[in-house]
């Protein structure tokens, strides 16, 4: 399984996310001998500078499938050594090496027909908008709930596309910092109430893919098994931060 | 679900499918560890992870006790493994 890392290059950037709190972006990448991947696998990148110095971090794909173009989507921490670079400096026909594809468990795969909760903090819709992207290219039938936890509403990823999901699939948005005027629910993070409202129930026994930062994987997936999910139904990756 | 305390900043064994990469030959994310201090056993893509420069502490996502630590050294990668008492690799 030894993963070699490949040289890819910028083929286009888009700015996904501006607020006072930072941006984000996506970049696509064309990576040549790039043997595809499957929904939620990520990818090691690494930068080395001109002294020789090496910063490897790990990014979530949100492209799937067979094919050389791939996707990533990076948020900015501004006290940063990677993200800024990946948000602010990098320009079509910059290199980048990256390794993989990485990670079989934190995976959704067209054969699985049980229902899907899908529960994202931020940039953790990344590897969650590959595995909606998969269920829609395949047509399949598995029913698909997102639950999209981010600070405001100019805060989200991918906003478009999740405005206008393929059938089947329910996007569900949840404000922690400011809310859409008119919104009904105040702004404030994720509760059990929020959960047990907004997601399949356990009675439903959806597979459920939890990811963010790690703060809000850990909440989630507390408020989860308190109530009443198998917690071996609950798959997490987490981000990092607090 | 674990009730450790344990300081902010973690990742988990997702984290670990990259640099393990380079020594194993299995995808360290789908297989699935005993612990030797409690005796649970979990994916190790679900244990919890702490990176420091060169080196990555793996601890039990039950207990906390220390599953694993990888170093990356220059010349080679070293794994401390005697906090696993078992481990299951699926074909
Ligand atoms: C499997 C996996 C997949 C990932 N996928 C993505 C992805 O698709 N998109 C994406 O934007 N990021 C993703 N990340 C996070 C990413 O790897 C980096 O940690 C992140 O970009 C910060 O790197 P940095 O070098 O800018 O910050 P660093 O220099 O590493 O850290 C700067 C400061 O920010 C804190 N910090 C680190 N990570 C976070 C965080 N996530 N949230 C809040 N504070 C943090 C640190 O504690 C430190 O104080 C993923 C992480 C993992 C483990
Ligand atoms: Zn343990």
């Amino acid at each position: 399984m030894t993963a070699v890392w490949h040289v890819g290059t910028v083929a286009e950037t888009r700015t996904e996310t501006r607020t006072e709190t930072g941006t984000g972006r996506s970049l696509l990448l064309e990576v040549p001998g790039w043997g595809g991947n499957i929904a939620g696998q990520h990818v090691d990148v690494r930068l080395t500078a001109e002294d020789g110095y090496q910063a490897v971090r790990s990014y979530s794909l949100a492209s799937s499938g067979a094919g050389q173009m791939l996707q990533l989507a990076v948020d900015k921490l501004p006290d940063g050594e990677v993200s800024p670079y990946l948000v602010d400096d990098i320009m079509p026909g910059d290199q980048l090496e990256i390794r993989g594809p990485l990670g079989g468990w934190f995976i959704w795969t067209p054969d699985m027909t049980d229902s899907v909760q899908l529960i994202a903090g931020g940039s953790g819709v990344v590897p969650l908008m590959a595995m909606i992207r998969s269920h829609a290219a395949v047509g399949s039938a598995a029913p698909f709930r997102l639950l999209y936890s981010v600070r405001q509403p100019d805060d989200a990823f991918f906003r478009t596309e999740l405005d206008t999901p393929a059938p089947g699939v329910d996007v569900t948005w949840l404000y922690t910092r400011s809310a859409p005027e008119g919104w009904d629910r105040p702004a404030g993070r994720v509760t059990a109430a929020d959960l047990a409202a907004l997601t399949f129930p356990p009675s439903d026994d959806p597979a459920i893919f939890v990811c963010g930062p790690t703060g809000f994987v850990e909440a989630v997936a507390s408020a989860l098994v308190g109530l009443g999910h198998d917690p071996g139904r609950i798959k997490t990756e987490r981000f990092g931060g607090k | 679900m674990a009730t450790v305390h344990r300081v902010p900043g973690h990742v988990d064994g997702n984290a670990l499918a990259g640099p393990l990469s380079e020594v194993f030959d299995f995808d360290v994310t789908t297989a699935s560890a005993r612990c030797d201090a409690c005796g649970a056993t979990a994916m190790l893509a679900e244990a919890m992870v702490y990176e420091k420069p060169h080196s990555f502490i793996v601890r039990c996502g039950s207990c906390d006790a220390v599953l694993m630590v990888v170093l990356q050294r220059a010349d080679a990668t070293e794994l401390d493994l005697s906090g696993i008492a078992w481990l299951h690799v699926p074909r």
